[in-house]
């Protein structure tokens, strides 16, 4: 019935097994899954923005006590979580550009480098939150907090002010509540990303078909998109006082 | 399940008699598929929220609170709230008329991701275990909006499980938008250029937009509250320092956004069926596309009307209002569009186009009273009361349900290849539209005479406009089962229905009805303008008519 | 078709991709030096300038962006942050607004 050499052509196309029988050419096919990604991302954007949204409103609200309770946080450990995550998207993008070479010892390398990095800022993470435990900062029924406003150092005693316990609960209740889904969004970029390295090990990755790798990179520079608006606004704020 | 789809079309075969078994149903990849296990699943969710209306309205018939308690009642109205939004009206027309129809109507194979459509049926199943089970377990008495403190601090209910159905079938809705822009961007046929597509995609792109950028809000506030019953966290607790009114500034961030998802691809049914029964094309494509994209914008810019009492600045109470006012625009232009189409039209009087005339009646009303709700004057006496339970049934069922009804029965032959009985479907629409409208109309009177909402008990002075509305109510699930049993009827012994039985314009009507699995015997090439009603012959004889 | 010229057909350079972490890193670096520095009311303006700056890198060249023909993905993004917008703005109109008489 279909002669025409956009029919062949397509017929030909069906020959790739990596083609699935819907799209007509493996380009539709990579720019649909690139376009679903982009969109998920998109929903991503809006899933954290509510608690940006919750963050800002009571950051306007409690300027003073979030201030204080933001020194409690280790700021040194903050950074060096964001080198590790910028360097984590380094290797990322050094990741898809192997795959694109169709350089598969290579591609399995900075995948597994991808994943200690990011097992890495897990880590220094699951350090920071055991500390707020020990320091009674975890909101709930055993949370305890006497620390003074910023500023108030260099004052006499009789007249430092302390920051509002409940404002300073409100504090980390969003800071464990945004690191923690971001934590949460860590982990599961770190399951597919070891699922992306045995897949790459099998040599499934070629320079026709590295989609799912560069997809996932596009969910990975998102997690660290993420964190670099977190660190200064939850590590930061009025740090020079 | 699998062998009352078992149809006789002929030898021909086609995406129902493809493959048969519980499994390939289960496990099928083939949207057309997935659009009826989506059919099975919201209309059993529509009886069971039915089912909470009717012992709502059986209590309303005498002012005394005497069938059920004060906090049975408060479950009542909320499981009825919550089934019906979430489970039924958000999905409906978009998880089963356009996850079939979307792909044949751009002249695709199938969506642009097949498996997660399925998915998104799983994860509306789940939900909706989750929801069944929040019922069997004594349900939720919050009210469908899970208003903190009251929900967060206040209540021993199953708070926890409902919120998670609702995060669930959130996710449900998220990938079925996700996957209807980029069908719609990447999969349409050569020829069919963006100012070709049928407004029904169109609304549909407009609802997914919609979908994919608003409910991840809800979702994230479902989380909070769920955190904060828990871990007792404060955030939207005022005795810890939180305020409540962000739970609703996330809540309805949503919330009147999704009455847009609701609303949106009912429109775009509309467009469809007026244009095929007044056989012309739309009057106005252009605007009518960017009205659909205009009231998916704006929507998302009014929220906090339904927080003018709550305790929100009279500031931005002012601005809401006002941006309120703004949204209305957009749909009043599609109901001048939708009748000057039928000016001039040659129209006639299908069970579809009944139903379109009530909705465009219907949500003409819904909508204006939305604006004396926008109005603060207004709203401070009439907030809570019946007047806007009747507001938003009138949009939601009188808009909604009407194009659903419209819909399903303009594609029935398309999906099932049998007529329904046209008779009887004229019959259903008239009782529909009787029996809402004397469910309804009261409701206005009462709320403006001041009767709250969600009490059990009223004052004797308003017995007789709540016995009204129950009759009605009894009128109106007449008309709804009427179709089920008809539908039903029609797939064994309806007369086989021809590719275009009503004449209309579209891809799908190009196909036969049912279509095959891959929806097209050829790839079609589309060279004509959408709404091509000067080109398409007039249907010979009236299908269907008994 | 909808056949597009997508932005992975772009290979990124090692040159270019070093070139952008490093910025990335010495953003970070300002960003702590600067935040324990007394800039009074600029202190977050600064903060959140910084921060976007490496959003936008990471956004356009580690994601590809730059490299796309079409307008449908930066399109997407642009989106994505105006409906935040309007979320964080319409919801501030109502809480810095509460307290004026």
């Amino acid at each position: 019935m279909q002669t025409s050499p956009a029919a062949v052509a397509e017929n030909h196309a069906h020959d790739n097994p990596a083609l699935l029988h819907h799209f007509a050419t493996e380009a539709q096919q990579k720019d649909a899954a690139s376009l679903g990604m982009w969109l998920f991302l998109a929903q991503e954007v809006m899933f954290f923005g509510g608690m940006f949204c919750a963050y800002l409103v009571y950051r306007y609200k409690y300027f003073g006590d979030f201030g204080s309770a933001s020194q409690q946080l280790n700021m040194w450990l903050g950074a060096v979580n964001t080198v590790v995550l910028i360097c984590s998207s380094l290797t990322v993008v050094l990741a898809v550009r192997a795959a694109q070479l169709g350089k598969r010892m290579a591609l399995v390398f900075w995948l597994v480098l991808t994943i200690f990095l990011g097992l890495v800022f897990l880590g220094i993470k699951a350090d920071e939150y055991a500390e707020k435990f020990e320091k009674h900062h975890v909101p709930g029924a055993r949370f305890s907090y006497h620390e003074l406003l910023p500023g108030q150092e260099g004052k006499p005693a009789a007249e430092q002010q302390y920051a509002n316990p409940r404002h300073a609960e409100m504090y980390f209740s969003l800071y464990f509540a945004m690191t923690g889904m971001h934590a949460l969004h860590m982990i599961i970029g770190v399951g597919i990303f070891a699922y992306l390295a045995i897949m790459a090990y099998k040599g499934r990755y070629t320079p026709e078909y590295y989609t799912p790798v560069e997809n996932s990179g596009l969910y990975w520079h998102f997690v660290d998109i993420v964190w670099i608006y977190l660190f200064p606004l939850l590590y930061l704020i009025d740090r020079h006082r | 399940m699998a062998t009352a789809a078992v149809v006789e079309t002929g030898e021909r075969e086609n995406y129902l008699n493809a493959t048969y078994g519980l499994k390939s149903w289960l496990l099928t990849v083939d949207h057309k598929r997935i659009a009826l296990l989506y059919l099975i699943s919201i209309t059993f969710f529509f009886f069971i929220g039915g089912f909470f209306a009717l012992l709502i309205r059986l209590e309303l018939l005498t002012p005394a609170g005497d069938l059920v308690q004060s906090d049975v009642y408060n479950k009542l109205f909320t499981m009825h709230g919550q089934v019906m939004i979430f489970f039924f009206l958000i999905p409906a027309v978009p998880a089963v008329l356009g996850n079939f129809l979307i792909p044949i109507m751009i002249g695709a194979k199938d969506l642009a991701f097949p498996k997660i459509n399925l998915l998104s049926w799983y994860l509306y199943i789940i939900g909706g275990t989750l929801m069944i089970y929040t019922i069997l377990a004594g349900g939720v008495d919050t009210g469908w909006t899970f208003y903190t403190p009251l929900s967060t601090e206040f209540l021993d209910t199953n708070v926890i499980s409902a919120a998670l159905a609702v995060f669930v079938a959130g996710f449900s809705s998220i990938l079925t938008g996700l996957n209807f822009i980029v069908t719609i961007h990447r999969m349409r046929a050569p020829g069919m250029t963006w100012n070709r597509l049928p407004l029904f995609v169109w609304s549909h792109y407009a609802t997914s937009i919609i979908q994919v950028l608003g409910t991840p809000v809800v979702a994230i506030a479902i989380v909070l509250v769920a955190l904060e019953r828990l871990l007792h966290l404060g955030i939207f607790n005022p005795a810890l320092g939180g305020d409540p009114l962000l739970f609703q500034h996330l809540f309805w961030f949503y919330s009147h956004p999704a009455v847009y998802i609701m609303i949106l691809p009912g429109m775009g049914i509309i467009s469809e069926v007026v244009c095929c029964f007044s056989r012309k094309r739309i009057f106005g494509y252009k605007a009518m596309a960017l009205a659909l994209l205009g009231i998916a914008v704006i929507g998302f810019l009014v929220w906090a009307h339904h927080m003018f009492v709550a305790g929100i600045s009279l500031y931005a109470a002012l601005v809401f209002s006002l941006l309120t006012y703004f949204v209305g625009v957009p749909s009043a232009i599609k109901v001048f569009n939708w009748t000057a189409t039928m000016y001039k039209g040659s129209i006639t009087y299908q069970t579809p186009m009944l139903y379109a005339f009530a909705f465009i009646g219907l949500f003409t009303i819904g909508g204006l009273t939305g604006l004396f709700l926008a109005s603060l004057g207004i709203d401070v006496h009439v907030t809570d009361t019946y007047f806007v339970v009747a507001h938003f049934h009138y949009v939601m069922v009188g808009g909604m349900v009407v194009a659903y009804l419209a819909g399903m029965h303009f594609w029935w032959p398309k999906i099932s290849g049998r007529m329904y009985p046209e008779g009887w479907g004229k019959l259903a629409a008239l009782l529909v539209f009787v029996g809402f409208n004397l469910t309804f109309f009261p409701q206005f009177i009462l709320g403006y005479m001041g009767m709250p909402r969600r009490y059990h008990a009223y004052p004797p002075e308003f017995q007789v406009l709540n016995v009204l509305s129950t009759a009605g109510a009894t009128v109106l699930a007449v008309g709804y089962l009427l179709p089920m049993v008809y539908f039903l009827w029609s797939m064994r012994y309806g007369p086989l229905a021809p590719a275009n039985p009503w004449g209309a314009a579209g891809l799908e009507w190009q196909t036969s009805s049912p279509p095959p699995t891959f929806n097209f015997e050829d790839q079609p090439v589309v060279t004509w303008e959408a709404y091509n009603y000067d080109e398409i012959p007039d249907p010979e004889e009236d299908p269907g008519a008994n | 078709m909808s056949d597009h010229d997508s932005s992975s057909e772009h290979i990124s350079s090692i040159g270019s991709s070093i070139a952008i972490w490093i910025a990335l890193l010495v953003g970070t670096v300002v960003t702590v030096l600067a935040a324990n520095t007394d800039l009074g009311p600029f202190n977050i303006i600064v903060a959140l300038t910084i921060a976007t700056i490496k959003a936008t890198l990471v956004v356009l060249f580690f994601m590809h962006v730059k490299y796309t023909h079409e307008k449908l993905v930066p399109l997407v993004i642009v989106s994505a942050i105006f409906f935040l917008f309007l979320l964080l703005g319409l919801s501030m109109a109502d809480y810095a607004t509460r307290l004026w008489h």
